[in-house]
């Protein structure tokens, strides 16, 4: 059973991941990404990370998607010009990639390490869930948490500097927005 | 199940997201794929959690997730930037920082 699962969510998983960098058209890429991060949740669940799957769902599925959605839509198609700078481009890409992975396998499989031939220890019931996560995250890693919290409100600032600022040769002065902090 | 399966599948989404950011030139897409890289990472960080039995991976995992969210906000903020500015959106031709 589980190995179903498994080869079910390995399937979307790839699917769509190839299907991003196939389609041409970036608004299909973003909607294959949404396939890819489904099935990544499920993978994770099988994993015993109950927490992790459902932030992957609420973070990456619900938030990230629906920003690249509609810069997606705002930019609107970019064409990519058949041009290549590099030549052979098409060819060599796809030929590093699959270099990459077979060397990556040849890492994991040839690696010596015991506790990745098994099904994993038996764990206990709590494995992965919010409360586990919850308790780790305040207690043993206070700190990546807060450093977390202050890098989501720098970015946050950085978008709202970048893409929210007026055009230097539009209007004469932004006399209406914010005052712009450098 | 064993878990060396998980960790060849995470390898091979990595691999496929470095093809992409070698093959495409759209930065949108480019952002995509490296949202394929980190969330092979992910995968990869939630095996050997398992592997190990200890929750610690699903922590940093947690936090690669801010760090991704944290990146496609700057990059999206910088792509749509450039949209406005009429900079066509071509890596080939976004090779300086001067705007």
């Amino acid at each position: 059973m589980k190995e179903v699962a498994f080869f079910i969510g390995a399937i979307g998983a790839l699917g769509g991941a190839v299907a991003v960098i196939a389609l041409r058209n970036a608004f299909y890429s973003v909607l294959a990404l949404i396939v890819h991060l489904i099935s990544l949740a499920g993978l994770f669940l099988l994993l015993q990370g109950e927490f992790i799957a459902a932030a992957q769902i609420v973070v990456y599925a619900g938030a990230v998607i629906v920003l690249y959605v509609f810069v997606a839509a705002y930019v609107g198609n970019v064409e990519e010009p058949l041009w290549e700078p590099i030549p052979g481009q098409r060819f060599i890409a796809p030929l590093l990639g699959i270099a990459l992975f077979v060397e990556l396998s040849v890492a994991i499989i040839g690696s010596s390490l015991a506790s990745i031939e098994s099904d994993g220890p038996t764990v206990e019931l709590g494995f992965g869930s919010p409360s586990e996560i919850g308790r780790l995250l305040l207690e043993r890693f206070l700190i990546a948490f807060e450093a977390a919290s202050l890098l989501l409100l720098v970015a946050a600032v950085g978008a709202v500097v970048l893409a929210g600022r007026h055009r230097a040769d539009g209007d004469a002065a932004p006399a209406s927005g914010p005052p712009e902090t450098t | 199940m064993d878990i060396t399966w998980y960790l060849v599948l995470s390898a091979l989404l990595f691999a496929v997201g470095v093809t992409g950011v070698l093959l495409r030139r759209s930065p949108l897409v480019i952002l995509l794929c490296l949202e394929l890289m980190l969330n092979a990472g992910n995968l990869a960080l939630l095996s050997f959690s398992r592997s190990l039995g200890d929750q610690d991976g699903q922590v940093l995992a947690l936090i690669v997730m801010v760090v991704a969210a944290c990146e496609v906000v700057v990059g999206l903020g910088i792509i749509v930037a450039a949209y406005r500015r009429r900079i066509p959106l071509n890596v080939d031709d976004l090779r300086t920082l001067r705007g």
